[in-house]
């Protein structure tokens, strides 16, 4: 990392692993509840929200000097509301096919607290170049939570990963299924994507007990 | 900073000028790209018809595959014979029917006002066969599509579509396991209209009865499948005149 100095460097790690959005914060549950039924589809979203909360937070910082604090909120909402559908419409003109992949997703983006929460905790108050780098390690840690959820629910609930059939065929009976293996139909419903990140926030605590907060 | 952003004649101020320039931004970008979103869209609409009818670029184990968008205006002038709208039970010739809004014209037939219903023919292996749109709701918010049928009332294929059902639950309906089974299902039982519906019960995961008025339903996407069932019987019942002629020629 010797482009970036460690202070800087740690604005991208500490979302990943100790400062994780997801669960640590417990910010943007409700969109990894809602699109982790498959691998691509949590793929997509990370990937646009990678997009939006860097540009975002970098032009939230630039503004916030002249961003009136009453209305702060709003100025904020504009600004992602905007983003959001440039990206659409961009995406509608030049790549169709992936703009129909994304249409549910990306009115999701807007609804994410993890962009208001960042652009409220760390562009107001931070240069534009940190606030650039705290954007893409946020949005970095949200998207390896919603990829090893939609991993395993994927992978347990339909068999398949990004679309291809991984354990063999449920309906002609091949791979894992000649044995017995049924696949998990819960897994696919958004109550199981609760439990894949209740597990994932158990492991995560008993390796680093500084995370467990008094009771 | 020398402003005081807390005064409320400067947040007033912040506040038009911020929505003066997003507003222009969108606006500018919405009609410069326009054209071409509206050019994306009737390439997307010419290839859900062919799909519909057969055409298209799949292979046995490849997912839906469409002919290209590149060519898919030439294929779609050579494969689609006539187009027609029915309205009131009377069938016209129109040679921009693919353009119909299919969402308000079903909204008119189920209202009962006059409606505008597009109708594609088609030839396929030497034999007539029309595709006809189709529009419902699933869970969350609109699906569609289209079918074709030859004279027998026999599917030849469909295409389905949706804006916003779930991701791996109901959002599978435009996947090929799920549209393939359709083809080959016969839409009659006796000589009523039964349509082809999605059932949890029928026994056939294989889709072997093609005389069963049924297939096989996604397990999870109750609601989807439902609204699949409801759009074929709808679009049925307001094309009933018209498929009453091809049966009797």
């Amino acid at each position: 990392m010797a482009l970036l100095s460690k202070k800087d460097a740690n604005l991208i790690l500490d979302p990943l692993a100790d400062n994780n959005p997801i669960t640590i914060q417990v910010l943007g549950i409700c969109s990894a509840l809602a699109i982790t039924a498959e691998l691509q589809a949590s793929f997509v979203m990370a990937v646009s929200v990678i997009f939006v909360m860097g540009v975002g937070n970098v032009v939230i910082s630039l503004l916030r000097n002249v961003i009136p604090s009453k209305i702060r909120i709003i100025a904020q909402l504009i600004v992602v509301a905007t983003l959001v559908i440039v990206v659409d419409q961009v995406l509608k003109a030049f790549a169709y096919e992936l703009s129909k992949t994304l249409s549910v997703f990306v009115g999701l983006i807007i609804t994410n607290c993890i962009i208001m929460g960042r652009f409220e905790a760390f562009a107001l108050g931070n240069g534009v170049w940190r606030s650039f780098l705290d954007g893409i390690g946020n949005a970095l840690g949200y998207g390896v939570i919603l990829i090893m959820v939609g991993f395993f629910r994927e992978l347990l609930g339909s068999g398949t990963l990004f679309g291809y059939q991984v354990l063999g065929d449920p309906i002609a009976k091949t791979g894992l299924y000649a044995f017995g293996y049924e696949n998990n139909g819960f897994m696919i419903i958004p109550p199981a994507a609760l439990i894949v990140v209740g597990i994932i926030i158990w492991v995560q605590r008993s390796r680093n007990k500084a995370l467990i907060e008094e009771a | 900073m020398a402003i005081n952003t807390d005064k409320n004649g400067y947040t007033v101020l912040f506040a038009v000028i911020m929505v003066v320039i997003v507003g222009s931004v969108l606006a500018f970008l919405a009609s410069g790209l326009s054209d071409r979103i509206k050019e994306n869209e009737r390439f997307e609409k010419q290839q859900n018809i062919l799909y519909a009818m057969g055409i298209n670029e799949n292979t046995p184990d490849s997912g839906v595959n469409f002919i290209p968008t590149d060519v898919v205006e030439a294929k779609f002038t050579e494969r689609i014979k006539e187009q027609y709208v029915l309205v009131d039970g009377n069938v016209e010739k129109d040679d921009q029917a693919f353009l119909i809004d299919v969402k308000k014209q079903m909204a008119a037939f189920k209202s009962g006002d006059e409606a505008r219903l597009p109708i594609f023919v088609g030839e396929k292996d030497g034999e007539e066969v029309y595709v006809l749109p189709m529009y419902g709701k699933g869970l969350w918010d609109a699906i569609w599509g289209f079918m074709s049928v030859n004279k027998d009332m026999v599917i030849q294929g469909v295409y389905f579509d949706h804006k916003a059902e779930t991701a791996g639950l109901g959002a599978n309906i435009k996947l090929r396991f799920f549209m393939d089974d359709f083809s080959g299902e016969t839409l009659l039982k006796g000589s009523s209209y039964a349509g082809v519906t999605v059932s949890k019960t029928n026994n056939d995961p294989l889709n072997d009865d093609k005389q069963d008025n049924e297939v096989d339903a996604i397990a999870g996407a109750t609601i989807t499948g439902n609204g699949v069932s409801a759009m074929i019987k709808e679009t049925l019942k307001a094309y009933k005149p018209y498929l009453e002629t091809i049966r009797n020629n």
